[in-house]
């Protein structure tokens, strides 16, 4: 399919977006859940067609004269030209990156969409209150994180942020009437927010020294375009790793990373498929995406990366602490994602440049393949997940237990989502793993011991949630309750393709295809590594079982024997409580409050005195407009004669 | 006479012949069809609307009397633009009970005093300009008096018809003037002949000019007429009145400063459009805070638009000339859309003041919504265009790198402060204030509904689709030798 085509990719669900929330208020509601869903399936088909001839085509300028894939801008206009450099453009940029990105989005995007048609609906499939208006919103994000992933310069990419932000926003606020809804998506909004105003400093700053928005001239020679900045020094540190930095704040605040990942948990408010969307699959990648898309940048500026790595490693062990005590099984999916997240930043940071050593460019390769396949198996796991709580109506795991008799087919996808996370062979998850780990253990032995530890963990909350739900005890059916069961088929169908797709996408030669430099990367599989970290895996698996699989006391006398380390990791280390003495105590009560009364009485003051004085002015000239034509006529031959008169008393005397 | 000399004026001959087949249709047809006129008249309109943004060849013709060039053509596409959304919104009105008898004259009067209009843009002799302005303003007269059964239709046309006669008077006086002083009407034999001294006789000449135009753009002082012709007169007539009316006079009036009296502006008429500017936006926002009246309302709300629309005046330069163009379209859109919502509720309930807007999301939600974004766009709040065309003119306007026009530009800013106050009033009625019997549920004609939404997506569209501002910066460049005395 020509490129040419690949507009559709962003009109489609925009106009969607524009349709569903204009007209779709007045066609049924039904009717409306599957035209936003046809409507995505078309643009699934596009994305696939697009990224498939960006990567087995030729003949669109995508292979160069020397073999080299390379960056396609099939979109380049000038929306704004406020100087000869200052100039912002809109377009379309295809490369490696965008593409599978592109097919990521589409196919979570398009299973959600099928997904909400039974979760969005009651026990009689009568769909919910504002169900255009979640279709509407749905289609909105899908078409901000599109925009997002081809952006050809930064600040498309930080409209399109902000988009993101907002139509996140908006979904984790959905049901509006709950008050911890109203509070998760405005803690969302405000840390992503926060975020990308260092974000924007960042822009500022790059393209300061740079002279340019476009990805392709920073990517096309990084020295060059760093070398104003050579010597460039700001508090010690060069003003390129202080722009570079500023920058991952913006995307650590999408990909919650630690500090910032408070929001994060807080936004299983929102409706599970959203969560499954928005908070596993698409929005919180955004962060390793915006590295990655920067890479040649921070490649450049080790320092920047350092922080990465260590933000990133941190982040992976800390959220993985947390995942192995939450009760409600979103949450414990939501620290597992950012706990995942982490790992990919790691990877990015962990990677040399392409070209250099043997394994150059590895990382880089190895976090985009987990981000693809984390994106599969953790959307498969929120979709079960939402499956389930659409049976038990009920989020805390207690309330579940032993269902793996009442729903097999959730039960199987489950399963087979968390062997793809803990990374058993031959599911998706080993193998992007793996190369993480490989690539980690390349920088330094510490990252890797570190990672291959995160990686035990995983296997072991994982499991620990899994048989939490589906054994332990057997299910008790609440009176007045009928009992659970497998969702209909367009519920059970998404779970069953992303469990497909967790099984065989560890198979894809994503070195061939995705690399920092468009040639492609030979992995061969490093053993010591593979079989370390499976059986680390197998660790962690085995102790679950041992302890979650039929019900028993240990887990709760290891509570009781470690009490302190339990209670803070089940409260999240205090990292909210934190934040509320910070903003609270801090910031509201000692800057804000002298602020507020500055503003109240020196601000309001000068307002009100302009108020006043526009009122009394007013009431002062009403004589002129009297109504009569003669008087009109009068004040228009004056007002004629004045404006000679005294032009003539300034001008000639 | 040279015949080809019509050929550079394609938009004027097209205004004409749609005149003269809806003076046709108007006569001739049977009275069965006649209440299909005002759909024909405006069809035709659009039709003819869109033959106006074919380009047309540059050139003077008629000895130098009329000129086309890229900036003529791009400004009566606009006006015309701003015509099919009036005509849009008053197919419904002119089939009312006591329009419809005479619903041919308003279509032929009004489509004259556009080519009058017309002829004011493309004049390039003080003639010309002068026939122009009489033949858009007589007409005007006669429409402000259209709904003969109501008592303030008939003040409305009184005072329009004296303030006309005597803002000519002073006109002709300011043009006698000139030609005593330069021998010619002739705007290019003028701008040598008048040279840069400043004699009293070519300030007097300059001032009356001035006044005489001000009279058209309702400039302070010389706007007292315009809240009670704008609201005495059908709001369909009170909308073109406000906005084509208005726009086409800006742009004569901005080629009549350059090009004839360029040579004074540091010294003369900077200083004269300086303070009527500030008393134009100012006084019009005094008045304007305190109207209960909507169309009162929008009238002071107009005048001091009209003091913006001066702000691309007097930085006397390429951009200001962009950055009014471009004011005016946004303007058009933004005044209209408040009109529409306004002409659509009269007609159904007969209501015009704010209090009756009260409540009115609630039951009219789709009148609000464009009631709303015309007044957030009116009031300079982006993302919508009226945004973007007040940033544009305070840009145009601090060009002039100019410490008085920086005062200048603040002065405005503070006064779109005190603007937004009373167009929120408007929102704040129809969303926030309740009221038991505020009004029913309303269902539009059509055509009412069909210029609303061109509204409405104007009025987001213009600002954001960046390529309409720069190519009338395209068209303005070309004409950068209007501003060859500045």
């Amino acid at each position: 399919m020509s490129f040419d085509f690949s507009i559709l990719v962003l009109a489609i669900p925009f106009f969607m977006f524009l349709f569903l929330g204009l007209v779709g208020v007045k066609m049924g509601k039904k009717i409306t859940g599957v035209v936003g869903t046809i409507a995505m399936g078309v643009t699934l088909f596009i994305c696939y067609s697009i990224a498939f001839t960006y990567f087995f085509g030729t003949d669109q300028g995508q292979i160069s004269a020397e073999g080299v894939r390379q960056s396609v801008l099939a979109y380049d206009w000038n929306w704004l030209t406020f100087t000869d450099k200052l100039v912002v453009k809109l377009g379309i940029l295809l490369d490696p990156i965008s593409a599978m990105m592109l097919i990521v989005i589409s196919t979570i995007s398009f299973l959600v969409h099928l997904f909400s048609l039974g979760y969005m609906s009651d026990e009689y499939g009568k769909p919910e209150k504002g169900f255009q208006r979640y279709y509407s919103f749905l289609a909105l994000f899908t078409f901000s994180m599109l925009g997002l992933v081809v952006a050809t310069n930064i600040f498309q990419m930080f409209i399109f942020f902000e988009m993101v932000g907002v139509s996140s926003y908006l979904l984790i606020g959905f049901y509006y009437t709950s008050p911890a809804a109203i509070h998760a998506s405005k803690k969302a909004f405000i840390v992503t927010r926060l975020a990308d105003l260092f974000f924007l400093v960042g822009i500022m700053i790059l393209s300061y020294y740079t002279d340019t928005f476009d990805f392709n001239a920073l990517m096309a020679s990084p020295e060059s375009a760093l070398s104003s900045a050579h010597g460039q020094t700001f508090m010690g540190c060069s003003v390129m790793a202080w722009a570079l930095t500023f920058i991952f704040i913006g995307g650590a605040g999408k990909s919650a990373m630690y500090p910032l990942h408070i929001w994060l948990p807080d936004a299983m408010e929102g409706p599970t498929p959203v969560s499954a969307l928005i908070h596993a699959a698409t929005m919180v990648v955004a962060g390793v995406f915006l590295v990655a898309r920067l890479f040649p940048l921070y490649v450049l500026e080790q320092g920047s990366m350092n922080i990465v790595l260590v933000v990133g490693a941190f982040t992976a062990l800390y959220a993985a602490a947390i995942a192995c005590v939450q009760s409600d099984i979103k949450r414990a999916l939501a620290f597992s994602t950012i706990s995942q997240i982490a790992y990919m930043m790691t990877a990015l940071a962990v990677s040399s440049a392409p070209g250099v050593g043997e394994e150059g460019g590895l990382g880089y390769m190895a976090s985009m393949f987990h981000l693809f396949t984390h994106a599969m198996f953790k959307a498969l796991l929120f979709l079960c997940a939402g499956a389930i709580i659409h049976a038990v109506h009920s989020n805390e795991n207690s309330h579940m237990h032993g269902l793996h008799k009442f729903m097999p087919i959730t039960s199987i996808a489950f399963l087979i989502g968390c062997l793809a996370i803990a990374g058993i062979p031959p599911f998706a998850g080993f193998f992007s793993k793996d190369e993480i780990l490989v690539a980690c253990y390349e920088k330094s032995p510490l990252w890797g011991v570190w990672m291959a530890i995160v990686a035990g963990m995983t296997a072991f909350y994982m499991f620990r949630i899994y048989y939490l739900i589906f054994h332990w005890k057997k299910h008790e059916v609440k009176e007045g309750h009928h009992a659970p069961h497998d969702m209909q088929w367009t519920m059970t169908l998404p779970l069953i393709i992303l469990a497909v797709i967790s099984c065989v996408a560890g198979f894809i030669p994503f070195g061939k295809y995705v690399t920092a430099d468009g040639q492609a990367l030979h992995t061969h599989t490093n053993w010591p590594v593979a079989i370390s970290s499976v059986c680390i895996a197998l660790v962690g698996i085995g102790l679950a079982t041992k302890m979650y699989f039929k019900e028993n006391d240990l887990p709760s006398k290891l509570k009781s024997k470690f009490n302190g380390l339990w209670t803070a990791a089940y409260n999240r280390f205090y990292m909210d409580e934190l934040y509320q003495f910070i903003t609270h105590k801090v910031i509201f009560q000692k800057v804000c409050k002298p602020i507020a009364w500055f503003d109240r009485h020196v601000i309001d003051g000068t307002m009100n005195l302009l108020a006043d004085m526009t009122t009394s002015a007013s009431f002062a000239i009403r004589k002129m407009q009297s109504g009569s034509i003669q008087s009109y006529v009068l004040y228009y031959f004056l007002g004629a004669i004045m404006l000679a008169a005294v032009t003539m008393v300034i001008v000639l005397i | 006479m040279d015949y080809s000399q019509f050929l550079i004026m394609p938009q004027e001959i097209g205004l004409l012949v749609v005149f003269l087949l809806v003076f046709l249709y108007d006569t001739f047809m049977p009275d069965r069809c006649q209440k299909a006129l005002p759909t024909f008249t405006t069809a035709l309109f659009g039709l003819y609307t869109v033959f106006s943004f074919f380009p047309v060849h540059s050139g003077m013709a008629f000895a130098g009397m009329f000129e086309s060039s890229d900036a003529t053509w791009a400004m009566k596409a606009i006006l015309n633009v701003g015509m099919l959304l009036v005509l849009l919104q008053s197919i419904k009105w002119a089939n009312s009970e006591f329009v419809a008898v005479r619903r041919g004259e308003f279509y032929e009067l009004l489509l004259l005093t556009l080519f009058g209009m017309f002829l004011m843009v493309s004049a390039r002799n003080m003639l010309l300009f002068y026939i122009g302005l009489e033949t858009a303003s007589l007409p005007l007269a006669a429409l402000a008096a259209f709904e003969k059964n109501h008592y303030e239709s008939h003040e409305a046309a009184a005072k329009y018809m004296f303030t006309a006669i005597f803002s000519s008077a002073i006109l002709l006086l300011g043009m006698s003037f000139v030609y005593g002083l330069a021998g010619s009407f002739d705007y290019n034999v003028l701008a040598s002949a008048l040279g840069d001294k400043h004699s009293a006789l070519l300030i007097a000449a300059v001032a009356f000019v001035v006044a005489g135009v001000g009279f058209k753009l309702s400039l302070v002082p010389f706007h007292l007429w315009t809240a009670d012709v704008y609201q005495g007169a059908p709001t369909a007539v009170t909308s073109y009145l406000s906005v084509i009316s208005k726009g086409s006079a800006a742009f004569a009036f901005l080629v009549i400063l350059v090009q004839v009296f360029g040579t004074v502006y540091a010294d003369v008429w900077k200083w004269m459009l300086y303070a009527i500017i500030i008393l134009t936006i100012t006084i019009g926002n005094l008045f304007a805070v305190r109207q209960r009246n909507l169309k009162r309302f929008l009238a002071f709300s107009s005048i001091s638009q009209a003091g913006y629309i001066m702000l691309g005046i007097i930085a006397a330069n390429t951009l200001g000339m962009t950055s009014m163009m471009y004011y005016i379209l946004v303007y058009i859109f933004s005044n209209l859309g408040a009109f529409a919502v306004i002409a659509a509720i009269e007609r159904q309930t007969d209501k015009v003041t704010i209090d009756d807007y009260n409540g009115l999301f609630k039951t009219n939600p789709w009148l609000a919504f464009t009631m709303m974004i015309a007044m957030f766009s009116l009031a300079g709040i982006p993302p919508f265009a009226g945004f973007f065309s007040k940033f544009f003119v305070f840009a145009g306007a601090l060009k002039t790198a100019d410490t008085a026009v920086y005062i200048l530009v603040l002065i405005a800013l503070i006064n779109t402060i005190i603007s937004l106050y009373y167009y929120l009033l408007v929102v704040k009625a129809m969303f926030i204030r309740q009221d038991e019997c505020s009004i029913p549920t309303l269902k539009s004609h059509w055509s009412e509904k069909t210029g609303m939404i061109l509204c409405a997506m104007g009025i987001i569209l213009i600002g954001l689709v960046s390529c309409i501002y720069t190519f009338l910066n395209g068209v303005a460049e070309n004409s950068s030798s209007l501003f060859n005395l500045i």
